[in-house]
């Protein structure tokens, strides 16, 4: 039984934190080897398992950088390379190319119910939520019959950008008869799908990590009543408590990382999902409750970490749609 | 990273499971899978089988007779024994004494009190709390004055679990009262049928007399029954603690509790369906279920850690924290299953008071009985509060 990582694993996840301590520089990242890293070797990569992904978005999630690595890589040429598109797939991996993933359609939440459909090699729908649109050079749409591949300024489609709470960039894409090329059946979304929940509760668990370091500093400096607010026993037993569940967060994702490719990986993917989800906002209100007034303001560091980890629970599913995919996958 | 267990331990599961379905007694596993409680000699009787195998103390080292398994193989013994509804095995001789007269104790001590620990010619008890000396273990006043080759002790322990059963029970004991609290404690072993003790069983609210008071009044007790240095009792004891927070997860009884727990839910039924099916009651148990395995990681990890020779800090109190708050929230979810049978008060049918078998489904009575009985985990081995104290201190250095 072995918990930890790589020779190499550690070394990667070293130099990418060294990197983004020099500012965010997503160039800088791809050159480095990040994206080769998240995909397996069939795919063209020299890693994509479970610890791999745990070391780098970990590491990403620690230094809150805003990165293309999930969408576009573990998730864009993660499908791409499933479908057999692997000059795209590389593409993607090297950061040449930008591949967003259109899951989500509007009102219709987490099911993946979709209504966008296909007619000839033209897509007509409504896409909500998509992340890292407006940079995309490809668009891969999930529509009634499979996963369709459109190119960024095709005719037809249309996209309303917004903020994100983790920093990014997401839209709402509209698509009208808009040229597109099928590249395969939704289920080749399973295994990187699988890895892109990985990543994002690895990313959590860095920011989670991060919460604790800043709101324990705090602890020890901020002075009320003449002595340090970390003495008194009220604020000791919450961040206990707090300690104790970022642990529990800890392990599920190294549950995760280690089941990838385990016959009953969806069952741990819904159960890390779930939990860190649900530490995930816990951390992010006692976080902010622990700080006081300081807490609340968009100056203090503490602000981007808390919406980070509720982007977390809301990527790819909150922790109570886990909770029921437990519950279905333990059933079955 | 390989979750996986090795070969090596997988083929030792393997081994334990199969003795465990050869040598456990069927009489014995179906009382603890009910809750029952168990007689004197049902787990004399267990603890002998273990002995014969050479497997009754796993942790102690093998030239003093134990198995010296690692601690991974205690982890997996530990876990396939709970799953198998086998006795637990008495942690007063075994987990706690043993290893500290390995440590501290003279050879004398070891040579004499080590086997008869192992072939059950003594049952040990912990006199440890006392009324005014619980989570503040220090501020204990049972005292010990030398006389001669003896120490005269008076005072009272209590909480000492199945103290009825036991003939010796070691003790802390004040033999210093000028100096810091901790500087003027003693570790004692007294013979229980010596003149001046006496035993009174306190029964708790599930209706079992499981703990005692134990009073001393002018008791002699030999001087070769110290053990280690007059005064240096604290240091031991806090090495017996750290010994008494090996399996403080509870990982198996979680995991066995979760699946006696689901064998409940699919019997029960609520509005037409099996009651694991209603989706309140599913969330609850898929809630903890996902909370037990993050949590039987965490202790694999700290399991290898330990193993790498790393010495298991305030992680220990995460463990006993999240794992008796795991363990609580099974026997909850037990007791709302057994739905209106969780009213009867368990008490007489789990003595035998009478001949009739408690009303509703065999598991109602021990899981009401189990909710009860199980409020002590978060009280005992260092309360809960004490182990949020212990994470804040010592991980966050506040």
């Amino acid at each position: 039984m072995d918990f930890g990582f790589t020779e190499e694993q550690t070394m990667l996840g070293e130099s990418l934190a060294r990197t983004l301590e020099r500012g965010p520089d997503s160039a800088a990242l791809f050159d480095l080897g990040t994206g080769a890293a998240l995909m397996t070797e069939e795919a063209g990569g020299f890693g994509g398992t479970g610890a791999d992904i745990l070391m780098v978005f970990r590491t990403l999630g620690r230094a809150g950088a805003v990165m293309p690595l999930l969408d576009s890589v573990v998730l864009g040429a993660g499908i791409l390379a499933a479908a057999g598109e692997a000059d795209l797939a590389e593409a993607a991996a090297s950061g040449e190319a930008r591949v967003a993933v259109a899951l989500d359609e509007p009102g219709q939440r987490y099911d993946g119910t979709v209504a966008t459909r296909a007619e000839g090699d033209r897509l007509t729908g409504e896409k909500s939520v998509v992340p890292g649109a407006e940079d995309a050079t490809h668009l891969i749409v999930r529509a009634t019959d499979g996963l369709w591949l459109v190119e960024a300024g095709a005719e037809g489609l249309a996209m309303r950008g917004y903020a994100l709470m983790d920093g990014g960039r997401a839209a709402e894409v509209t698509l009208k008869d808009t040229a597109a090329r099928r590249i395969g059946d939704v289920s080749l979304l399973e295994q990187p799908l699988a890895a892109a929940i990985l990543a994002v509760c690895a990313d959590a668990l860095g920011v989670m990590e991060k919460a604790v370091e800043l709101t324990t500093d705090y602890l020890k400096t901020r002075k009320q009543f003449g002595r340090p607010i970390g003495s008194f026993q009220a604020v000791q037993h919450r961040m206990a408590d707090l300690l104790t569940e970022v642990e529990q967060a800890r392990s599920a994702v190294w549950n995760l990382a280690g089941n990838l490719d385990a016959p009953d990986r969806d069952r741990h993917v819904a159960a890390t999902k779930s939990l860190v989800g649900r530490v995930a906002l816990y951390v992010a209100e006692e976080t902010i409750q622990l700080h006081g007034g300081i807490g609340m303001t968009e100056e203090y560091e503490l602000a981007p970490l808390a919406r980070r980890l509720l982007a977390a629970d809301a990527r790819f599913g909150d922790s109570d749609h886990h909770l029921e995919r437990f519950i279905a996958v333990s059933a079955a | 990273m390989d979750m996986s267990f090795s070969p090596e331990d997988q083929a030792f599961r393997a081994e334990v499971r199969q003795f465990l379905k050869d040598r456990l007694p069927a009489r014995l596993s179906e009382k603890v899978r009910l809750h029952q409680e168990l007689t004197k000699d049902e787990i004399e009787e267990w603890h002998a089988v273990l002995n014969e195998k050479g497997w009754l103390a796993g942790n102690w080292p093998v030239e003093f007779g134990g198995a010296g398994w690692t601690a991974i193989q205690r982890h997996i013994f530990e876990e396939e024994s709970a799953l198998a509804h086998a006795p637990r095995i008495l942690p007063f001789g075994i987990a706690m004494l043993g290893p500290v007269l390995q440590k501290f104790g003279s050879k004398e001590q070891q040579d004499h009190y080590l086997p008869r620990i192992l072939n059950g010619q003594d049952w040990w008890c912990q006199g440890y709390s006392e009324p005014g000396a619980g989570s503040d273990l220090a501020s204990l006043k049972t005292t010990a004055v030398r006389d001669g080759d003896h120490y005269i002790v008076n005072g009272q322990k209590t909480w000492t679990t199945l103290g009825q059963h036991a003939n010796w029970i070691f003790c802390l004991v004040r033999t210093d009262s000028t100096v810091k609290a901790q500087e003027g404690i003693s570790f004692l072993l007294i013979d229980m049928t010596t003149p001046g003790i006496t035993v009174r069983p306190i029964v708790l609210l599930e209706g079992t007399p499981e703990v005692n008071e134990v009073f001393f009044d002018d008791v002699r007790v030999p001087v070769e029954n110290l053990v280690g240095k007059e005064n240096k009792g604290w240091t031991y004891a806090k090495y017996l603690l750290t010994h008494e927070r090996t399996n403080i997860a509870g990982v198996g009884f979680a995991t066995a509790g979760l699946a006696a727990l689901k064998r409940i839910a699919r019997a029960q039924v609520a509005n037409g369906r099996p009651l694991i099916e209603n989706p309140l009651f599913a969330a609850r148990l898929a809630e903890v279920e996902i909370d037990l395995m993050a949590m039987s990681t965490t202790n694999l990890r700290m399991l290898a850690q330990a193993a790498a020779g790393q010495v298991p800090g305030a992680e220990s109190s995460m463990l006993k924290l999240k794992g008796t708050q795991i363990r609580q929230a099974i026997n909850d979810l037990t007791r709302r299953a057994v739905g209106p049978w969780a009213l009867a008060f368990p008490s007489e049918a789990l003595e035998g008071a009478n001949d009739d078998a408690p009303p509703g489904p065999a598991e109602a009575a021990g899981a009401t009985r189990a909710y009860l009985n199980n409020r002590k985990l978060s009280i005992y081995g260092g309360s809960n509060e004490i182990q949020r104290g212990i994470i804040a201190k010592s991980l966050l250095g506040l």
